[in-house]
């Protein structure tokens, strides 16, 4: 691709490459407050205010709570902002999240997935980033230290989007990602901050009927955060699912105007098929452990199994027809979730995907896999285990239990 | 440090409200005046916030807002760090050539429960990292907004929702929380107390919290009616019988350094002059529990512990 | 009266608000009006100050008190704290 730019390749490890993003985005202000595993993305955008590589704000807050809030204002009136955060803060920060999202605040924060207590565990899981999807946030689930970074230029420029105006979550494994080192690609300064670009604010007409930009701003002064009756709550709210709705198309052309310039594709942004074309069976799953996943399909492959993999990038929005598409002929599949819905028959996931599929001709077997809970370590062995039910599903013709638990003792 | 910003009654009178009428705050709500005199000591343009409570919902029921003025509100616990985001964005946006204002000042509102109690880690974290806005604290001493439940701003022996005086307890049995000296503990550049019946002070007072540069911290007494059972005609006489009696002495620590206010310096030269607490509570329906002989003696306790913090503040005034 | 409500494609986003509360009338919430004796009132302006509805106008030009009654909810502050007793409240 000719127009792909040069790049440097730096050793990362996956906090390290979300700072480095975030230091290339002209991030006017960021508030965060520190939590294993996100603490490196803390550090290190410290160090770069404390040696002027940012032309940032960077408010050291008392508390994810404040983290929130301070960026929520900051947005407001008028500054791009970043946070990052992992399982106790994203909990803290649960009411601000509401808030972002209904003050229609484009705040990036990077979510370093971490179990939530108790018992207090400082290792992956989805339960963190899962407690809030329906929190009117974006959320993007990077494979590794690669995508974490991308996904992280690219977030700012959905965000502000004036179409979707909605915050931004990209979510990491905590340790597997955040601390691994990797090979990463960045773009140089320039060309990233040329493809970031300077914050557009829409125009509203507000209480003095004037046209306003969306900001506060004395000489057009708007209220935001007003407390509204059963008249309109509904209204406003519905005007959020409508950002949503406009999201995918958004976050697409995003990825792919990113690709022109980096050379990476992840799937169409929205979803990362491998071997799924002619696939018989296939595993669905976030973040990192499609790593694993597509080791484990390249010997089955290698052993002529019809083995397939769809990772789900963008989970909110979730890319419904794309997931029905993409499993048209797929006669059973395996969804791993990395969290658990207690009492919900399921993990959230699988709740989705199989939700998905119900009013559609497209019926594989369906089977739940939890896992991994609490950083507990998933290899291709396990992954392997997993089609290996598959193919017996298939024969069989029939799904026992369909929740199960992964390297689980009994 | 300060401008010598001198106004008259006129000036106030006819300067434009951003505290617009049509707001629902109660009639006779003095939490509403001290918004609306806050607010005329401003100097230019300015971003407000406020916390959940009374004077964010009377304020912003939509599709209507009383806001003349930029204004956000995100939840209850946290109109500091509202204020630390707003400063910090101004800032790097200022710094960046973003925005045209020369200056925008940055005045956060909360009521007591935003303050003294869930509020309070946020404040003292703003004000512990310096940034430069006015915090301004309307004391009506309980969660109105929510019916009337006690907080750590209720004084000792009123009657709330979740304090009520029944037959055994009379009242709230704590005592208030003195969060100026809290925040006076924070070695912060301003720190003061008003009454809106002082108006004069209390809009001196809002202007050099403005013009100080690092936070400020403006405590004003407002009697709400709803909430103490008083008369809406008598919200501004009570909030000056609080100030005779030194229930709510006026002082501003700059520095760290107190001194008394005019109105208090008065009292304290001609001690004469110190009403006794019964006038204050006799006013109220919230105290009207401890005018009967069982729970008599609680008014002097009040009477007591009045004196001995109005003691303690003579001292840190230098008064002794 | 009915309001004819807006659909949720009209209203602008974020539920940021768009009328002033100057378009809500809390006049209707008094019982009792002020009424001012133009002969008593020295025009110290401290009834306009005290207002918590911002009810009562100095006009600079006519160097006079002026009630708005459309915001005047009646709870008496500027009969109680006038110096010289100008202010009456009245049933309305
Ligand atoms: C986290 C949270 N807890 C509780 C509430 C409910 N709530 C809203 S306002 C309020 C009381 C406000 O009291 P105060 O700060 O004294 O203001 P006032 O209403 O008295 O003016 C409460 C308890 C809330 N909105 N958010
Ligand atoms: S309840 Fe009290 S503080 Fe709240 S609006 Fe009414 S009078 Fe004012
Ligand atoms: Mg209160």
């Amino acid at each position: 691709m000719e127009s792909v730019a040069k790049q440097k390749l730096l050793a990362l490890n996956g906090d390290e490459a979300v700072a480095y993003a975030a230091k290339q985005s002209d991030v006017d202000v960021a508030a965060a407050y520190p939590v294993t595993p996100q603490t490196i993305i803390v550090e290190r955008f410290s160090e770069y205010v404390a040696n002027g590589e940012v032309d940032t704000e960077f408010v050291c807050v008392e508390s994810e709570h404040s983290a929130m809030t301070a960026c929520i204002t900051a947005s407001a009136t008028g500054a791009r902002t970043f946070t990052a955060t992992a399982a106790p803060g994203l909990a803290l920060m649960h009411e601000m999240l509401y808030v972002a999202s209904g003050c229609r605040a484009p705040v990036v924060m990077t979510v370093v997935n971490r179990a939530l207590s108790a018992p207090i565990n400082i290792h992956c899981d989805h339960s963190d980033s899962m407690s809030e999807r329906d929190s009117g946030w974006i959320q993007i689930y990077a494979e590794n230290s690669q995508e974490a970074y991308d996904s992280m230029i690219q977030a700012f420029r959905i965000a502000e989007n004036p179409e979707i105006l909605l915050p931004v979550m990209v979510c990491l494994d905590g340790f597997t990602l955040s601390h691994a080192l990797e090979n990463v690609h960045v773009l140089s300064d320039d060309i990233a901050k040329k493809f970031v670009g300077t914050r557009q604010f829409p125009r509203v007409t507000a209480h003095e009927g004037k046209d306003a930009s969306f900001r506060l701003d004395p000489e057009n002064p708007i209220s935001i955060g007003p407390i509204a009756f059963p008249n309109y709550y509904f209204e406003i709210k519905r005007q959020q699912e409508e950002a949503m709705k406009n999201a995918p198309k958004i976050i697409q052309q995003v990825h792919e105007e990113y690709a022109q310039i980096s050379g990476r594709h992840y799937g169409n942004g929205l979803l990362d098929a491998y071997c799924l074309e002619d696939a018989e069976i296939a595993i669905i799953c976030l973040g990192s452990t499609a790593g694993t996943v597509k080791t484990v399909v390249n010997e089955l492959r290698a052993e002529g199994v019809k083995a397939g993999l769809l990772r789900i990038r963008s989970f909110r929005p979730l890319p419904v027809e794309g997931i029905v598409k993409a499993l048209e002929k797929v006669r059973a599949v395996a969804v791993m979730d990395r969290s658990l819905s207690f009492g919900g028959h399921g993990g959230p996931v699988f709740h989705e995907v199989h939700h998905a599929l119900y009013d559609t001709p497209v019926h594989p077997y369906i089977v739940n896999y939890i896992y991994g809970l609490g950083g507990r370590d998933t290899s291709p062995s396990h992954i392997r285990k997993i089609y290996e039910d598959l193919q017996g599903i298939l024969q069989t013709q029939r799904v026992e239990d369909p929740v199960r638990y992964v390297r689980l003792r009994g | 440090m300060f401008s010598e910003w001198k106004f008259t009654a006129k000036d106030i009178a006819e300067k434009a409200d951003l505290f617009m009428s049509g707001h629902r705050a109660c009639a006779g709500c003095a939490a509403a005046t001290v918004m609306r005199l806050v607010l005329k000591a401003v100097r230019g343009p300015i971003i407000a916030t406020s916390a959940t409570g009374c004077m964010e919902v009377v304020s912003s029921i939509y599709p209507y807002t009383s806001w003349a003025t930029p204004w956000i509100h995100t939840a209850f616990e946290n109109v500091a760090a509202n204020a630390s985001g707003i400063e910090a964005a101004l800032k790097i946006l200022k710094k960046k050539g973003r925005i045209k204002q020369q200056r925008i000042d940055v005045i956060a509102f909360a009521g007591d429960g935003g303050t003294y109690d869930i509020g309070i880690q946020a404040l003292s974290g703003a004000v512990e990292r310096g940034h430069d806005f006015l915090y301004v604290l309307y004391d009506n001493e309980a969660y109105m907004n929510t019916g009337i439940q006690r907080s750590g701003g209720t004084p000792h022996g009123a009657s709330t929702t979740t304090s009520p005086a029944g037959t055994v307890i009379p009242g709230k049995v704590q005592y208030k929380k003195p969060i100026a000296d809290i925040m006076v503990a924070h070695d912060m550049p301003y720190v003061a107390t008003a009454s809106p019946h002082y108006w004069r002070d209390l809009i001196t007072k809002a202007r050099k919290g403005i013009e100080v540069d690092g936070p400020a911290f403006l405590h004003t007494f407002a009697p709400c009616p709803r909430g103490w059972r008083s008369d809406p005609s008598k919200s501004i006489e009570i909030s000056r019988i609080a100030v005779e009696t030194c229930i709510f002495p006026l002082w501003e620590a700059i520095n760290g350094e107190y001194q008394l206010s005019a109105p208090s310096k008065v009292i304290a030269l001609r001690p004469e002059r110190k009403k006794p607490v019964r006038e204050y509570l006799k006013m109220q329906g919230r105290f009207r529990h401890l005018f009967t002989p069982k729970f008599e003696k609680i008014i002097d306790e009040i009477q007591q512990l009045t004196d001995k913090r109005w003691q303690r503040l003579l001292k840190k005034c230098g008064i002794v | 009266m009915t309001v004819q409500e807006k659909s949720w494609k009209e209203i602008p986003p974020a539920g940021i608000c768009w009328k002033p509360s100057t378009e809500y009338l809390t006049g209707d919430w008094k019982t009792y009006k002020p009424i001012m004796d133009s002969e008593k009132c020295t025009r110290c302006t401290l009834c306009v100050i005290f207002c918590p509805d911002g009810a009562i106008h100095w006009n600079p030009g006519k160097e006079d008190i002026e009630f708005d009654y459309d915001f005047c909810k009646g709870c008496g502050i500027c009969a109680n704290e006038c110096p010289t007793k100008a202010i009456e409240m009245k049933l309305e």
